[in-house]
């Protein structure tokens, strides 16, 4: 199976911004375990040609010293970042990722710190809310997903006439559930607004969430769930260049 | 002598000690030379009390390729090419003045102590003791430092697997935080602090020099804090970004050829880490301290030399590459310096432009005389030890499940979850056990190995006997490991102990640390890294004497690692090793968290049979490797009773336990003395030493037996997994769910101030 992704020719970007630290575990995830192709992309680039999907990975990008991705979405690859989106790239942020898109207004809303105002590294169920984006075309609509968060300012926030919106055009990609698929308050880590754990755009080709799917990729790891994302890319990939 | 006392006081140096630099100098020394001086020779970087003592360890095995003392960190040998740099400091008195950031520049040091040697960071432990959380002040350091320790570990990306957080009056106003750093690196990559080769170029990379921290290793770490200072301005302000830029580009920098050295600026500053990178490589050196980038104007060369300013590096740059090293930092935006050359003549020469400040002999700074003061029995210790079980009632059948629920709920036990969740404990993608076990276990990518860690320390014991405390803390950490199905293979240690000088804390020390090496020797283990921390006292008198132990272990394939929790309905449990029997003075009551909880006690004397342990330890782990265990878990505090409920509580699944069995054996009939040891609560929650429950399929037990014949090691039979309930026939029966609940909440409810 890996080799004929390669074949394919799919590649995915990662961003690497000063502070960022998920970047190598996005590669590992992408490039170790399903063996697609990978580049690491200094945020002083601006060249994302040749890149199917490009992933901004969590961290504390510029220390986070300010707002969570306030002075990241500044770096000179976002200008680039947005012009690939807006050509229909795929955009996925995770954790500090996400926080970036959002201060970039690639994505609607703020990320809050927690409710609880402490930070928290745990396993969360996700349910899955709309599997016709090409980031869940590999789960199913209810599918609960077991998948890690490792954040303080995952607390999503939008205004209640967007927030309606959203809900409406189906961005709302994954919520905060219990293993049973019940969105409840308890299953909520954070305080965000209708348990949201990920949206994506109006046109559905920038995806943020707050949880970290590249560290659900093994099972040693506890979980192998996240791939289900990076798979829905891939497959979304090949048929749109097959 | 031409000094005044005060300023003598200032830089932590006697007057004989002032002396002995007049008579080696041939003259009065300059006020720059008597900072660096003091600085040096102070415990925390001259080690003067401990250093004799530690000779006692055990440093040398197989695998070790870097011992204690060589290097900033130990190394040892993990096969595929691969090597562990490992080390534990403390930061407990900048704890103690200002939690938030004396934790924080805690975990930027140690880190920084690895990726100085070219590893990369890849896991965070700590170790914390504080006073009773029901004083505030002990709550807002418990706070503090765990935020520290979070806002400064979650931003470098670097795994906190866990550690241990314990509770004790003599730790109120003097916390103890040990933070321990582990990396890897390739064999052969590594990178030595040695200064060598004269003409080659000293530079200074990363944080600009403040006026922070002076006097911090002299005047805050190696004296009492005694409360009346305003000591705040000796503690760092940490800046984790900058650490991890500085992470990323060192490690970097340690792949070229452009470098002989590298060595972190920590306690004293340029001072300590120019000098013991100088005296390592036999070599002298020449500053100008006019080209340090400076944060503030106006600084002398004192304040420069001894400025603490934390995320700073020296490089000992080859000849004509510093353009090179210049370049590589400045694409990762951190500044560097040439700040000086080394020299071959040995002496240490710091200058203001052409003004030398400072002309001394390396040798004379890299070796501060050593002090063996007369160690004292405490005179207390005699009757700390003595403890007549006549004065202590026994629990009663109907109150085991009371007793049990009130261990499980108090801070010492209960769970710890809501501190490690703050703590980012999965990134880097190779947490295979999380915090939370009685190891953490993380994989080492691209082999089939895995590597498990923990930290231990029982101040309790300690105090209560400091050979026995040392040789258990040693054999506990390892049997933590084996239970994880690891090989443990080398020591980092935290040696927290009151004031030295003190004849009674000097005794304390050095039976902790004859403890530690017997037990070494015993288990095979060599003790690679670690840290002293003396004078740990506040106004109440001198903390338990608190040796923690950090270990490594190996687990050659890591779908052979096992955990505490009981998996499945049917499956049998035994308590492998020191079974029931009345052994004189084992009954385990001695320092037990059920006598300091239950009774109000801290009394009696542990034991340990380091020969029974190394061969429960062994018989353990060729049963995991054999396949037999499906779930090990260290029997220590809180005793028997409460290691199952935690199997039960992991596992969420139940034990139809059995143990009457156990009381009946020795009755304890018209003997005048009653066997302590088959007392019930001496039965159900008394800590005696190399014993681990564990659980296995019935067609498992017959391999079993056969291994624990061979190794000469007994198992008792308690009972079989199963239920959604705790059951011990005739004394406890209680729901998983309410077990859960009294241990998952014990921890929360302290920290927000509740009993």
């Amino acid at each position: 199976m890996n080799c004929r992704l390669f074949v394919c020719g799919m590649k995915f970007g990662i961003v690497v911004f000063p502070g960022t630290w998920s970047d190598g575990d996005c590669h590992y995830a992408i490039s170790d375990v399903l063996g697609v192709k990978a580049d690491y992309i200094w945020h002083k680039e601006i060249d994302l040609s040749g890149y199917d999907c490009v992933v901004l990975p969590g961290g504390f990008s510029y220390g986070d010293y300010l707002r969570a991705g306030a002075i990241a979405r500044f770096s000179p690859i976002m200008d680039s970042v947005g012009q690939f989106a807006r050509s229909g790239g795929l955009v996925i942020g995770i954790c500090n990722g996400f926080q970036i898109l959002c201060e970039a207004r690639l994505l609607p809303g703020i990320l809050l710190p927690a409710d609880h105002l402490q930070y928290r590294c745990q396993w969360v169920n996700l349910r899955v809310e709309n599997d016709e984006s090409p980031f869940t075309s590999k789960c199913h609509k209810g599918q609960v997903l077991r998948i890690p968060i490792s954040h303080y300012e995952g607390n999503y926030y939008v205004d209640e006439s967007t927030l309606q919106m959203m809900e409406a055009n189906g961005q709302v990609i994954f919520r905060y559930s219990s293993a049973a698929a019940r969105v409840t308050h308890a299953a909520n880590p954070n305080g965000s607004l209708h348990n949201i754990a990920g949206i994506v755009n109006r046109e559905g080709n920038v995806l943020g969430m707050m949880p970290h799917p590249e560290r659900a990729c093994e099972d040693i790891l506890g979980s192998t769930d996240g791939n289900l994302i990076w798979e829905s890319v891939i497959e979304y990939c090949q048929r749109r260049s097959g | 002598m031409n000094i005044a006392k005060e300023d003598l006081d200032k830089v932590a140096l006697s007057e004989q000690e002032y002396e002995l630099i007049i008579r080696e100098l041939g003259r009065e020394p300059t006020g720059v030379e008597l900072g660096i001086l003091g600085s040096l020779w102070s415990e925390h970087c001259g080690y003067k009390h401990s250093k004799p003592l530690l000779k006692l360890l055990p440093s040398s095995g197989r695998r070790v390729m870097v011992g204690l003392g060589e290097e900033n960190a130990g190394v040892v040998n993990i096969g595929d090419g691969l090597v562990v740099v490992m080390k534990m400091e403390s930061h407990n008195h900048p704890s103690a003045v200002e939690p938030f950031q004396g934790a924080a520049t805690g975990i930027g040091g140690i880190v920084r102590d690895i990726f100085t040697m070219g590893a990369r960071p890849v896991a965070l432990m700590n170790s914390l003791c504080f006073g009773p959380l029901f004083q505030t002040h002990n709550r807002y350091l418990c706070n503090g430092v765990i935020d520290g320790i979070a806002s400064y570990g979650n931003c470098l990306g670097i795994p906190n697997v866990g550690g241990e957080l314990s509770f004790s009056e003599c730790y109120s106003f003097n916390p103890l935080v040990n933070v321990l750093c582990l990396g890897i690196a390739r064999e052969g990559e590594l990178v030595s602090s040695s200064m060598e080769g004269e003409g080659n170029i000293l530079m200074l990379v990363g944080a600009d020099t403040g006026r922070d921290g002076i006097y911090g290793a002299s005047g805050l770490a190696s004296r009492t804090l005694d409360g009346d200072q305003e000591l705040r301005p000796t503690v760092q302000v940490g800046n984790p970004f900058l650490e991890k830029l500085l992470i990323e580009a060192c490690l970097e920098l340690a792949h070229t050829d452009w470098i002989v050295g590298m060595q972190d600026l920590g306690a004293a500053g340029l001072t300590s880490s120019a000098i013991e990178s100088a005296a390592k490589g036999g070599c002298g050196l020449n500053i100008d301290v006019l080209e340090v980038p400076r944060r503030e104007d106006n600084m002398t060369p004192y304040e420069v030399m001894l400025s603490e300013s934390q995320e700073r590096m020296l490089l000992i740059v080859k000849k004509g590459y510093q353009d090179e090293v210049k370049a590589l930092f400045d694409r990762w935006e951190i500044a560097s310096a040439v700040i000086g050359q080394v020299t071959g003549d040995g002496i240490a020469i710091v200058r203001e432009g052409e003004e030398i400040t400072a002309e001394v002999p390396v040798s004379l700074l890299s070796n501060p005389p050593l002090y063996r003061p007369r160690a004292r029995r405490p005179s207390w210790l005699g009757k700390a030890q003595s403890l007549d079980l006549r004065d202590v009632s026994d629990v009663k059948p109907r109150q085991c499940k009371s007793v049990l629920l009130q261990l499980l709920s108090s801070p010492n036990i209960a769970s710890k979850e809501v501190v490690y969740r703050q703590y980012d404990h999965q990134v880097l993608n190779n947490s295979v056990v999380l915090p939370g076990s009685d190891a953490a276990v993380l994989r080492v990518k691209g082999t089939k190995k895995g590597l498990a860690l923990t930290t231990d320390s029982n101040g309790k014991y300690c105090y209560l006997d400091p050979f026995v405390g040392g040789a258990v803390a040693v054999a506990e950490a390892a049997r933590n490991l084996v239970c994880s199905g690891a090989d443990p293979m080398a020591v980092t240690d935290c040696l927290n102990f009151g004031d030295p000088e003190k004849g009674e804390v000097y005794y304390q020390l050095r039976e902790c640390i004859k403890g530690i090496a017997r037990a070494c020797r015993e288990l095979q283990l060599p003790v690679i890294s670690g840290n002293v921390s003396l004078y740990n006292e506040s106004k109440e008198g001198a903390i338990y004497p608190t040796p923690v132990i950090g270990m490594v272990g190996l687990i050659d394939d890591i779908s052979n690692c096992c955990t505490p929790s009981f998996k499945d309905e049917g499956d049998l449990v035994f308590l492998l090793g020191e079974g029931f029997s009345g052994v004189e003075g084992r009954d385990g009551l001695g320092g037990s968290e059920y006598l300091a909880v239950v009774h109000g006690l801290v009394k009696g004397k542990p034991s340990m049979d380091l020969s029974l342990e190394r061969r429960v330890q062994g018989c353990l782990l060729e049963s995991i490797r054999a396949g037999l265990i499906k779930s090990a878990h260290d029997c220590s505090h809180g005793g028997l009773a409460v290691t199952v409920a935690e199997s039960c509580i992991a596992g969420n699944i139940g034990l139809r336990g059995e143990i009457s069995c156990y009381l009946e054996e020795h009755p304890a009939k018209g003997k005048e003395t009653p066997d302590a040891s088959t007392r019930l609560d001496s039965i159900l929650f008394g800590e005696r030493q190399s014993r681990i429950v564990i659980s296995l399929t019935r067609s498992a037990l017959v391999k079993l037996s056969r291994i624990a014949r061979k190794w000469r090691v007994s198992m008792a039979f308690l009972g079989e997994v199963g239920g959604q309930h705790l059951i011990v026939e005739g004394y406890i029966d209680v729901s998983i769910a309410e077990l859960r609940k009294t241990w998952e909440g014990g921890l929360s409810r302290a920290l927000q101030g509740g009993a």
